[in-house]
């Protein structure tokens, strides 16, 4: 049983040690920090002073270099986070339980992110800071979804009780986005708000798309450098707890 | 084993009917919540009836949502629901069962309501079997989606603001193809991809949603 599966590189249960997972992640840290600067701040000068302005929307369309790579994000986070939640579910993970539980707050920021940065971006282009548009809205309920799982999984006391109850939720939430996703789609078309001009995605050019790739790198080396410091407080506090309760005597 | 399953969703039927009031504070907070809509956006029929399906589901959603805390939170605090967990039902049964009891207690009492406020409300007489097409449809999603958040939260103090927090997002895709059916059916584009859809829906979430509380259950009683 305790056969070590070396060969097919690092197994699911390889991390269920917590020591193990703190080495690993002291030796990947700074990598991922420095992968995280890096591109966030390559992005940043390439995606604002480098690439020329948008012929029909001039300067504002840059703030697509920080709208998109988030709102990937969100939806990614939510994904990881029902993957984690079915890992913790089934096998008892422990470290699955704290990625999908340190996920959450993260995924929440990006979301919120990209619904800010769309607003600011809607008012030049739409005149407008919120439109029902199919896209906004679904990020709105993706928002909601994770004030959900965030509230329920400190509801509870007891962390492992929350975790498997949070699990539940994230499982029976990932079913639910593309129902969700679906119907607002099919809502929109019904309700297009008539005022708007609905301005199609213009194609874009390749010079535009290497500041947005380098800004995807940047936020998932960013998720990542967030999650392990969250991850290494979250195993730090559960050892703390372990300790009182094995101080207490019981 | 059907024996079992009805006379639980029997006792519980007899439990909201000894109730007295209580069973019915979902029907009277949805006729109560819509009609304040006029109060508030004023008595004008043309624009009531505009919004007349929209307003009718949103309160049906909210009604549903105010009485989900009760689903099993009575029979955890008074230790029946851990002798029924140990009886011959499958635990996912049980959730069945008193989806069943929690839909016939408020789910059907707001169907029988909403023709009502539907005239209230100015509705377009083209809508009203639609509206209670949807209705029957829609409203057993309700409870079924409220179950898994009712199981969740079964064991906790503050579950009832909690449910309504992860509830309400879930419940987004019913309401949108319920008021798609009835604006379909009063517009005259045709309700019947709309119903087909929530039918679908509610097939679906009969198979996805009883195993999710039935789990959420069992972590309560552990």
């Amino acid at each position: 049983m305790a056969v070590k599966k070396k060969k097919a590189g690092i197994g699911i249960h390889f991390f269920a040690n917590p020591a193990r997972f703190l080495r690993f992640a002291r030796k990947i840290f700074p990598w991922v920090t420095i992968i995280a600067i890096a591109c966030i701040a390559a992005a940043l000068v390439l995606g604002l002073a480098v690439v020329p302005a948008d012929y029909r929307q001039g300067d504002a369309y840059r703030i697509i270099f920080v709208h998109v790579p988030s709102s990937w994000m969100a939806l990614m986070i939510y994904v990881i986070i029902a993957v984690a939640s079915a890992a913790g579910f089934i096998w008892r993970h422990p470290l699955a339980d704290l990625v999908a539980k340190s996920s959450a707050p993260i995924g929440a920021c990006f979301t919120l992110i990209s619904l800010v940065t769309g607003s600011l971006w809607g008012q030049p282009m739409w005149g407008t800071w919120w439109v029902w548009d199919a896209r906004i809205t679904s990020m709105l309920v993706l928002f909601f979804l994770y004030l959900g799982y965030i509230a329920l999984h400190s509801a509870y006391d007891d962390p492992t009780k929350g975790a498997r109850a949070a699990a539940i939720l994230a499982l029976v939430g990932v079913v639910n986005i593309p129902i969700i996703k679906f119907s607002v789609d099919w809502w929109n078309t019904l309700h297009q708000p008539a005022t708007i001009s609905k301005f199609d995605r213009p194609s874009m050019d390749a010079s535009m798309i290497a500041p947005l790739l380098l800004m995807v790198v940047g936020f998932i080396a960013f998720y990542l450098v967030v999650l392990i410091i969250r991850l290494r407080s979250e195993i730090a506090a559960r050892r703390i707890r372990n300790l009182r309760l094995a101080q207490t005597g019981n | 084993m059907v024996t079992a399953f009805f006379s639980l969703v029997g006792r519980d039927l007899r439990l909201a009917m000894r109730g007295g009031i209580g069973s019915l504070v979902a029907v009277v907070f949805f006729v109560i919540a819509a009609s304040l809509f006029p109060l508030g956006v004023g008595p004008e029929s043309a624009l009531l009836e505009r919004i007349a399906p929209g307003v009718l589901w949103v309160c049906a959603l909210l009604a549903t949502m105010l009485s989900l805390d009760r689903m099993f939170q009575d029979d955890y605090d008074d230790g029946s629901l851990e002798v029924i967990a140990l009886g011959p039902l499958p635990l996912e049964l049980v959730v069945l069962a008193k989806v069943l009891a929690h839909w016939l207690t408020t789910g059907l009492p707001l169907i029988i309501a909403a023709p009502v406020l539907a005239v209230l409300l100015n509705m377009s007489t083209q809508g009203f079997a639609v509206l209670m097409i949807s209705l029957l449809l829609g409203t057993p999603i309700l409870s079924l989606i409220g179950s898994v958040g009712a199981a969740l939260t079964v064991g906790l103090k503050r579950g009832g603001v909690l449910i309504s927090l992860m509830v309400l997002p879930l419940y987004v895709p019913v309401l949108i193809f319920a008021v798609g059916a009835v604006e379909g059916a009063i517009f005259g584009l045709g309700a019947e991809a709309n119903l087909l859809i929530l039918a679908g829906g509610f097939l679906f979430f009969l198979v996805l949603t009883p195993p999710a509380s039935a789990a959420a259950l069992r972590m309560a009683l552990e």
